[in-house]
């Protein structure tokens, strides 16, 4: 743990709208409204926190991440970066980062992927994406609603020749991201249970969200 | 809910498999795969041909394909981007995924001997030939917003053709997913900027794609939107659909990498 960092002068731990601790490898969601800001903070540092974003008034709008790295021009993700839906509309603007690169390309674990990726002995292991169904189930969703994600502080480096492997986070503890929501938007998130890459440098732990309004 | 954190010991083997399995993937594969298939495709046998479909500059298609059929998909009219989706017949929650293609076989590119997996660790695809090596699993296909960015109004996109060719399927805007760009030759650079390299597309590319599971499949043909072309002018793409022939014990895109044989042992599992 981390003591509190400011990134704008009236932001204290005192005037939160929502301060909510999520454990090691668990579900999350919450509903952000229009222009309040989201900090998600790597408590301990190097965990990969898979995140959703879906309209809050039309969850068939949701997070799209071709379109958000065509427009970004770039495969990673970072400060003022926009997040863009399905229907090209941004969702939210990433206004702070103290660690520089997220990934939006490699998606979400899951029990069948681990199996191709890592062997069938790790089927039945928790994944993000049944993470991501109970949570997505609570608001009437289900599978057919999960998207490609983001992987906040997850390090997903492509090489020119294509080569794509997750290699050692680089957030330290109490790195953070934070973004402005452009819509009222559904939040989900998956912090990682992954424990056979380095994403989570094999040992989940637990984040922090917190939201201000926006005059703050 | 309380955890112990994992120990030293359990950290460090774990670390050692995944670096094992990062070996593997990045060293062992590309030597094994053949490279791109030489040019021009041979000629298919009149009597293997199912169907053939021209589809017009900026329209879509929508078919099914049934197990151990092929797709070529060929540039006989010039060059094209063709944009495709895939769904499960049997269960069309079960789709396309490319961030698990690209991630379980560690590279963005690919090509002959490659496979394409689906969100349930199954494989729905081998690429069987493929000559320029030139796909796109990363950005996919235009939208009407970035059509209008570079073309201005009016032109057919990507987004709008799957949104009516799932429409047409029975399915609906929630279930599309982001889609593989055939002949949309993109790389990443070393900050993570795309780079569009129309020297790795040649005159008649094709790729062959065999079916590992009964399918509904979705084209669209409209510019890459990175095609830097300032002109809108998709050329008609031919798509051949071949008869079944089975796979032969040690088929390439079945042995080539360790991942690719356990997707095949979880097709096999789910036909049990
Ligand atoms: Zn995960």
């Amino acid at each position: 743990m981390t003591d509190f960092i400011q990134t704008a002068p009236g932001r204290t731990l005192e005037n939160v709208a929502q301060d909510h601790y999520i454990p090691a490898e668990a579900p999350f969601s919450a509903v952000i409204r229009k222009s309040q800001t989201i900090r998600i903070e790597d408590t301990y540092g190097q965990q990969a926190v898979d995140t959703l974003f879906y309209n809050a008034e039309d969850f068939s709008e949701r997070y799209s991440n071709q379109d958000t790295m065509r427009e970004q021009g770039a495969a990673y993700i970072s400060t003022g970066t926009r997040i863009i839906s399905n229907e090209g509309r941004v969702m939210l603007t990433m206004t702070a980062d103290s660690c520089g690169r997220h990934d939006t390309s490699a998606g979400a674990c899951s029990c069948e992927s681990n199996t191709v990726r890592f062997g069938h002995q790790t089927r039945y292991l928790h994944a993000c994406r049944d993470n991501f169904v109970l949570e997505v189930s609570k608001h009437g969703m289900s599978k057919r609603d999960i998207v490609p994600n983001i992987n906040f502080f997850m390090n997903v480096p492509i090489e020119p020749s294509g080569e794509m492997t997750i290699v050692d986070g680089i957030s330290g503890p109490g790195d953070y991201v934070e973004l402005k929501a452009e819509m009222d938007i559904l939040l989900v998130i998956s912090n990682c249970p992954q424990i056979n890459n380095p994403c989570n440098g094999f040992d989940p732990t637990p984040i922090r969200v917190l939201v201000w309004d926006s005059e703050i | 809910m309380t955890r112990v954190r994992r120990s030293p010991q359990d950290i460090a083997a774990n670390r050692a498999r995944y670096e094992e399995h990062q070996k593997k993937g990045l060293e062992y594969a590309p030597k094994a795969l053949p490279g791109t298939s030489p040019l021009p495709a041979p000629e298919i046998a009149p009597d293997k041909i199912i169907h053939r479909e021209v589809i017009p500059g900026g329209w879509y298609w929508s078919t099914h394909i049934n197990k151990h059929e092929v797709f070529r998909v060929s540039l006989d009219s010039g060059f094209s981007t063709l944009s495709l989706i895939a769904w499960s017949a049997a269960e069309t929650s079960e789709r396309l995924n490319l961030p698990d293609t690209m991630k379980v076989q560690w590279t963005t590119v690919l090509g002959k001997g490659r496979v394409i997996f689906s969100d349930m660790g199954r494989v729905m695809f081998s690429v069987t030939e493929d000559s320029s090596g030139a796909h796109d699993g990363v950005v996919g296909g235009s939208t009407s917003g970035s059509n209008a960015a570079r073309y201005g109004e009016g032109t057919r996109n990507t987004r709008d053709n799957l949104i009516l060719l799932a429409t047409k399927a029975g399915l609906d805007k929630r279930d599309i997913p982001p889609a593989l760009a055939l002949f949309a030759p993109v790389r990443v650079d070393r900050n993570g900027a795309f780079a569009w390299k129309p020297e790795l597309l040649h005159e008649g590319d094709y790729v062959e794609l065999r079916a590992e599971m009964d399918m509904i499949v979705g084209f669209s043909n409209c510019p890459h939107a990175l095609n830097p072309d300032t002109v809108y002018r998709p050329n008609p793409v031919t798509v051949t659909r071949i008869a079944a022939t089975e796979p032969r014990s040690g088929d390439l895109c079945r042995t080539a990498t360790a991942e690719a044989v356990r997707g095949f042992e979880n097709n096999a599992r789910a036909a049990v």
